[in-house]
């Protein structure tokens, strides 16, 4: 696999290629982050590969579909993507991730599209995805409806759409604000604000008015004596949800 | 090959060149060959986890020092290893058991007794029968070349496992995305992960810093094979004398492997000497319980030590088997922890391959170092008391144990748990070990 060209300009690869060893390295800042993403990825991909008729644990499950990774970060989901097959998209409205991650992407050899762009202008240039992964991303932006509204217009009918957010419950105010970034120090202080956090039924309406149908709410918690995360039924921490847009 | 070899050497060369400024940093060699996994040292260990990996989807390197067809020959390696249920059920599901099975003699009972040279064993004394615990054997005894030649057919099937040999990797040099192996033959191999397979003294882990523990046990294992009128029945007896523990094994046929433990001096001396006189000292340790018995073949000797490693995982780099630990042989354990780790790492990088995650994601390999080893330093340490409690002649400790022993004979579930343990098939058990795919 080539990678295909990027909109790196050489001079800023040796800056960027700090972040990007930041981005990935695994006990770094974004440990928490890295210690999730087994669990999100099997997700992700047993859920995909079920919807699209494909064996999950064949060696390209995801091959053929094009996938959109919307504040794709440093491309801590968009590289695993790329390797399952998919053909990916990686969006994030902050230069310096999408300059980060196309500069790792690249060492790595993984032809991955990395775009500085919203959800709202790609919606607005008619781009159209398989599936459309939006992850820890809701409880970030300023408009949930209007980013929402983006997001589900580029799912193709027989498509799918993955959410991934924290609930506005007391509980989730205690773990993952008070003990995530105060106690244990896992989150920079200020990463989240409880009052963005958004409730399943917010979420569902959103997704509705989106023109998509949730399938499930699904939900995710750490295990400490484990030390790893697991899904539960539990959705009042992290959570998430499938939705498919009908064909 | 002529033209691989001289290119890899040109590329060291360039290697050497005194640093530029850092604004334009020395080309990196141009590697040779490119796979997922580079596994230093083919021996058993190195190998089965080539195999496991290389069957569902990783392409692997595997490289070693001595070429294939010394590995083979019996005189490279005359022992035998006892391959626990639980190994055995890997083997199988690994598809490797065929090639082996006519030459794997099944452990029936196991058998634990005190004594002293020339005297008969102990009245007191534990028997445990397979029966006991299911309808499967204890384990088995393979041939270590006959392992190693079942091994070779597995892997020659395999299109994603390539084999270089004989060749050593000097030294690994880890990058934030990849990690090249300089080879003794100039050679220059590119992977995401280099796993250190490469034994007891291993240079791989020396060079990464990871310190070991352990202590010399003052004891020479020895390690011969013998031939007796009468069939074993599958019998492993285990004889507690002063100078260490004295094993004999059943292999196929009316043979048995012995694995005998003297103190350093007397081992020095049994090597020594001629076989005849070799063969009485046997007589009056095995007995006469089998007819006639005599030695065959060579003789094999090593030093006993315990060494457990700090750590098991470094930048892009992982320790398994003897790199990792090596424990005293009392309990038969050294190869089935090194087949353990070889169960735990394939799962936790083919689970991670299937999500994506390349092979030297640091989260992956922190999983294998958490799950092995606890289980590698507490056999380290039960296989150090067992030794300690065992090659001793103290009257007083001489009856404790004895009456230790007749205790776990007579109280069943503490003598299933032995037996569970000697299968190897306790704790959270990779799905190789299982018997289930990966």
């Amino acid at each position: 696999m080539t990678a295909q060209s990027t909109t790196v300009d050489p001079s800023e690869i040796a800056r960027f290629s700090a972040i990007a060893d930041e981005w990935w390295d695994p006990n770094g800042k974004f440990k928490p982050l890295h210690r999730f993403n087994p669990t999100r990825l099997e997700y992700i991909r047993d859920r995909v590969a079920t919807h699209f008729g494909r064996d999950p644990r064949s060696a390209q499950p995801l091959a053929g579909l094009r996938l959109l990774d919307i504040g794709c970060g440093g491309g801590l989901l968009s590289e695993p993507m790329a390797r399952l097959g998919a053909s990916v998209v990686g969006a994030d409205a902050a230069e310096r991730n999408v300059k980060t991650a196309a500069v790792h992407a690249d060492r790595a050899g993984l032809a991955i599209d990395y775009r500085h762009t919203t959800a709202e202008a790609l919606a607005a240039a008619g781009e159209q995805f398989d599936v459309v992964l939006n992850m820890e991303v809701v409880e970030h932006v300023a408009d949930i409806g209007l980013f929402m509204n983006a997001c589900a217009a580029m799912v193709k009918p027989g498509g799918l759409m993955l959410v991934a957010t924290l609930n506005r419950t007391p509980k989730a105010f205690a773990l993952a604000i008070v003990g995530a970034e105060y106690v244990l120090g896992w989150l920079p202080r200020g990463t989240h604000t409880w009052s963005k956090f958004v409730k399943p039924g917010e979420l569902d309406s959103a997704l509705t008015a989106g023109g998509l149908s949730r399938v499930e709410f699904q939900g995710v918690s750490f295990d400490p004596l484990a030390d790893r995360w697991r899904l539960t039924g539990d959705l009042g921490v992290n959570y998430m949800a499938l939705a498919t847009r009908p064909a | 090959m002529q033209l691989d070899k001289e290119g890899g050497a040109r590329n060291i060369a360039c290697m050497t060149q005194p640093a530029p400024t850092p604004e334009a940093p020395t080309p990196a060699p141009t590697p040779i060959q490119t796979a997922d996994l580079v596994i230093a040292g083919g021996g058993m260990v190195g190998l089965t986890l080539a195999v496991a990996c290389a069957r569902a989807g990783l392409s692997v390197i595997v490289v070693d020092a001595e070429a294939r067809a010394t590995q083979l020959d019996e005189a490279f390696d005359g022992r035998a290893s006892a391959v626990a249920l639980a190994a055995c059920r890997m083997l199988k599901s690994l598809g490797i058991w065929p090639d082996l099975e006519g030459e794997a003699q099944p452990i029936l009972d196991i058998r634990v007794s005190d004594g002293r040279a020339g005297r008969r064993p102990s009245s007191l004394f534990l028997h445990f029968d397979h029966g006991a615990i299911g309808d499967e054997p204890f384990g088995h005894l393979i041939e270590n070349r006959v392992l190693r030649r079942a091994l070779d057919r597995s892997a020659a099937r395999l299109a994603g496992l390539v084999q270089i040999n004989p060749a050593t990797v000097l030294r690994v040099e880890a990058g934030p995305d990849r990690t090249l192996a300089h080879l003794s033959d100039g050679r220059v191999l590119a992977a995401q992960l280099v796993v250190a397979a490469d034994g007891r003294n291993s240079r791989l882990r020396t060079a990464a810093g990871i310190a070991t523990r352990g202590w010399s046990y003052g004891q020479t294992g020895i390690v011969a094979t013998v031939t007796h009128e009468r069939p074993h029945q599958g019998l492993a007896h285990e004889l507690f004398l002063p100078g260490g523990p004295f094993a004999s094994l059943p292999l196929t046929g009316n043979r048995s492997s012995l694995v005998w433990t003297e103190r350093h001096a007397l081992a020095e001396a049994l090597m020594q000497l001629p076989k005849s006189a070799f063969d009485d000292e046997i007589r009056r340790r095995f007995g006469d319980h089998l007819g006639h018995v005599e030695s065959t073949g060579p003789r094999w000797s090593w030093p006993l030590a315990l060494h457990l490693a700090d750590r098991y995982v470094a930048p892009r780099l992982v320790l398994v088997g003897d790199a990792a630990h090596g424990i005293h042989p009392i309990a038969g354990q050294g190869l089935n922890l090194g087949l353990r780790d070889v169960a735990a790492l394939a799962e936790v990088l083919v689970d991670g391959h299937r999500l994506g995650l390349e092979a030297g994601d640091a989260g992956l390999l922190e999983r294998y170092q958490r799950w092995r080893r606890l289980d590698n330093v507490m056999l380290g340490v039960v296989t150090d008391g067992l030794n300690r409690l065992f090659s001793n002649d103290l009257a007083p400790v001489r009856l404790a144990r004895d009456l230790g022993l007749a205790a776990v004979e007579r109280i069943g579930p503490l003598k299933r748990f032995f037996m569970r343990h000697a299968s190897g098939t306790v704790g959270t058990l990779p799905r190789l070990l299982e018997g289930r795919p990966l």
